[in-house]
């Protein structure tokens, strides 16, 4: 299938899905969104792993999107537990309300 | 020259379900429309010869993570009045800050000098099967992928940790 798709629509294809996740994390308050917006963030990063991994031949990017996949599943289950266990406590996902830190 | 119409139709609906994702007001929908733009990545991929990546996407993100997200989101039987309202101060500021970012990021990366120019961009090869990556991964990189099962064990265990009850029962 060879797509004669130039490189620069994926930079600018992923550079968007990265912004757009941003753009989640700065509006969004509810703590799951923010989650599932890291995630898209994560796979803008992958999209222009591939596309330069095909770009240039390589199989080397593929290998680094397996291990961001690894992490972005690490840091899934780490920040929903912790998001289970904020919620017991305070009842609410709310990311304004974990202030609470705050010496 | 479909193949080309086909990569372009994937990238904007992608781009479009990633914007239903921040913008719905449901976190269901939320879930749904991040496993669909999932799916669109997905296509992308297999539009670029990366076959063995899709599957291993589609399994392990969309379905795998997004359940994870579906389970916690069920569990917390959340209802609307729940939903968060964002002040339209951070609307604004958040606008003007993702388009800035996207400005940015552009025109750093439209300066990039690539070694080859190429203009056929997905030709034919078998780099993204599996043989080919299951060869790179355990002969170059054999050493994160165990650093790999290191952290999995910790996450793991780390959210074992963290979900369990504070006091526990035991006699």
């Amino acid at each position: 299938m060879g797509a004669t798709v130039n490189i620069d629509f994926f930079v600018i294809l992923s550079s968007l899905l990265f912004v757009i996740g941003a753009f989640g994390v700065m509006i969004r308050r509810n703590m799951i969104v923010l989650l599932m917006c890291i995630e898209l963030m994560l796979n803008a990063v992958n999209l222009l792993f591939v596309s330069f991994s095909t770009y240039y031949g390589n199989a080397d990017a593929q290998i680094f999107v397996f291990f961001i996949i690894v992490v972005a599943a690490a840091e899934a289950t780490v920040g929903l537990s912790i998001l289970i266990l904020a919620y017991r406590h305070l009842r609410s996902i709310d990311v304004s309300i974990f202030n609470k830190l705050k010496g | 020259m479909i193949a080309t119409i086909i990569t372009q139709l994937l990238g904007a609906l992608a781009v479009a379900s990633a914007m239903m994702v921040v913008l719905s007001k449901h976190p269901v929908r939320s879930v749904l429309y991040l496993v669909v733009t999932f799916f669109f990545i997905s296509g992308l991929y297999i539009m670029m010869n990366a076959q063995f990546l899709a599957i291993v996407n589609i399994i392990v993100y969309a379905g795998a993570i997004m359940v994870l997200f579906l389970f916690v989101l069920m569990l917390l039987n959340l209802n609307k009045d729940a939903e968060p309202k964002t002040p339209t101060i951070i609307w604004i500021i958040s606008t003007v800050a993702g388009g800035v970012l996207f400005l940015v990021l552009v025109a750093a990366l439209k300066d990039i000098v690539l070694v080859s120019q190429k203009d056929d961009f997905a030709p034919i090869s078998n780099i993204g099967l599996v043989e080919n990556l299951g060869n790179t991964l355990f002969t170059k990189f054999v050493v994160p992928f165990e650093i790999s099962s290191i952290l999995f064990i910790s996450a793991m265990v780390g959210a074992i940790l963290l979900a369990k009850r504070d006091k526990p029962t035991i006699d």
